[in-house]
């Protein structure tokens, strides 16, 4: 900062504002301005773009509820609503903020089966999985990761590996995650971890688990009551 | 200080070589490090910089007569927030895993220096046309830098190109190339190779002006 020059006659200094003062109102003008431009080209991407990737979502959910549960003939959406199953939700409830399960039907609309999504964290960031599930002989009937950051080429095999993923069409629950060479093959409650893998797999086995847990009872509840 | 003109060729050219945003400048090391795993992340990641850029150029130098000194950094950050916003919505849309892979990395475009780099440096004191060939210089250098690091990571990382597999059963993977270690290695061994390149053809030149060359290059 250079100080203003000194003044003969002893006159105060003069007020002036230095020569390339710009008015705060034409600062506030510029980046409201700025502002409402780049609001509108957000608006109008997003008019474009939210249902595409809305469409986009449902199509890959409902890809992997059909994977899980073996490629069901129909498949209803449940609701969870006051620690019971319900197709019909409730007028006041808000869709978004209820959990959900998919029943799949096989041709003579006989229920082969639910589908769970559940997410536990993983070994970076939380992984999601769907699996599918039937409480009359509670036994898995396929899993699929379809949210994981887990590193590649060592956690990811938890969904890229398929003698890994293949163990979860017919396991039984509870899941026992065991090592290779230690495994039972007598026992169906048992599945290979991957060596290198060993948290990720354990990530998914408790995922599986822990989703019954809490869900189990509501779903055999379900199954009991539709008979 | 005269003012230095260039052609519109040159424009150009510098961002793609003697200013490189990443190999020279060293600049927007972030993404180049972090979604340089396969082929198709990177040529993602680098459609998506290059649309921000030039879309970022062309405004900031449409309009910087009436952005105040005071507020630009502001406003440049606005407008380049806006067209990442526009690239992360439009990719999304458009192509779902490739989107996914990207993760966070699309709206870090936001931050990425090359951008705000190339308004303060360029767009803000040049007119429109010359500021878009600079964003478009500076997008190519950057497209083919990630495209390097990619098909080296991908190669030698995952054994395939583009997703395509290029060695037969018994090729072991390197795994270490598609994790972050392997993207320092590749880059250091990059920029090794082109600094070895340069001396190499500076040396050359050198040889060349000297008048009795053929001794010097004999004496070298």
């Amino acid at each position: 900062m250079t100080s203003p020059p000194a003044h003969s006659h002893g006159a105060p200094p003069p007020t002036t504002p230095p020569a390339h003062h710009v008015s705060a109102r034409s600062l506030l003008a510029t980046l409201a301005t700025a502002g409402a431009v780049a609001g509108l080209l957000i608006v109008v991407v997003f008019g474009w773009a939210a249902p595409i990737i809305e469409h986009n979502k449902a199509l890959a959910l409902q890809a992997a509820i059909r994977e899980v549960l073996k490629q069901p003939a129909d498949c209803d959406t449940l609701y969870l609503v006051g620690g019971r199953l319900t197709a019909e939700v409730p007028a006041d409830a808000d869709l978004k903020r209820l959990e959900r399960v998919y029943l799949g039907y096989d041709e003579q609309r006989r229920p082969v089966g639910f589908a769970i999504a559940a997410g536990e964290p993983g070994f970076s960031d939380i992984v999601r999985v769907i699996f599918g599930y039937d409480p009359a002989t509670k036994q898995l009937l396929g899993m699929k990761v379809i949210e994981s950051k887990e590193t590649p080429g060592l956690g990811d095999k938890i969904e890229k590996d398929s003698s890994f993923v293949r163990q979860f069409r017919s396991a039984l629950t509870p899941l026992v995650g065991v090592k290779p060479e230690r495994r039972n093959p007598e026992d169906r409650h048992q599945v290979d971890m991957i060596t290198g893998a060993t948290i990720s797999s354990r990530v998914v086995i408790r995922t599986i688990n822990n989703a019954l847990a809490r869900l189990g009872p509501v779903l055999d509840g379900y199954s009991a009551e539709g008979k | 200080m005269t003012k230095h003109v260039t052609t519109p060729t040159q424009d150009v050219l510098r961002g793609i070589w003697h200013e490189n945003p990443v190999l020279v400048q060293a600049l927007g090391l972030c993404p180049t490090l972090a979604v340089t795993n396969s082929v198709a992340n990177s040529l993602a990641m680098s459609v998506a910089t290059f649309f921000v850029l030039v879309g970022s150029s062309f405004l900031v130098s449409s309009f910087k007569r009436f952005i105040p000194n005071e507020v630009r950094i502001a406003t440049y950050v606005l407008i380049i927030a806006t067209f990442v916003t526009l690239a992360d919505m439009s990719l999304e849309a458009l192509v779902p895993t490739v989107h996914k892979a990207l993760g966070a990395f699309v709206g870090l475009i936001v931050v990425n220096c090359i951008i705000l780099a190339r308004q303060e440096a360029f767009a803000a004191k040049h007119p429109v046309g010359r500021s878009v060939l600079d964003a478009i210089g500076s997008g190519f250098g950057f497209t083919i830098t990630m495209l390097i690091m990619g098909s080296i990571r991908e190669v030698l990382g995952a054994g395939s190109f583009l997703g395509y597999r290029l060695f037969g059963a018994s090729f072991e993977p390197w795994v270490i190339f598609t994790l972050p270690p392997g993207g320092f290695f590749t880059l250091g061994f990059v920029l090794l190779f082109l600094a070895w390149w340069q001396k190499r053809q500076e040396l050359q030149a050198k040889v060349r002006a000297w008048p009795e060359g053929v001794g010097e290059r004999k004496a070298a």
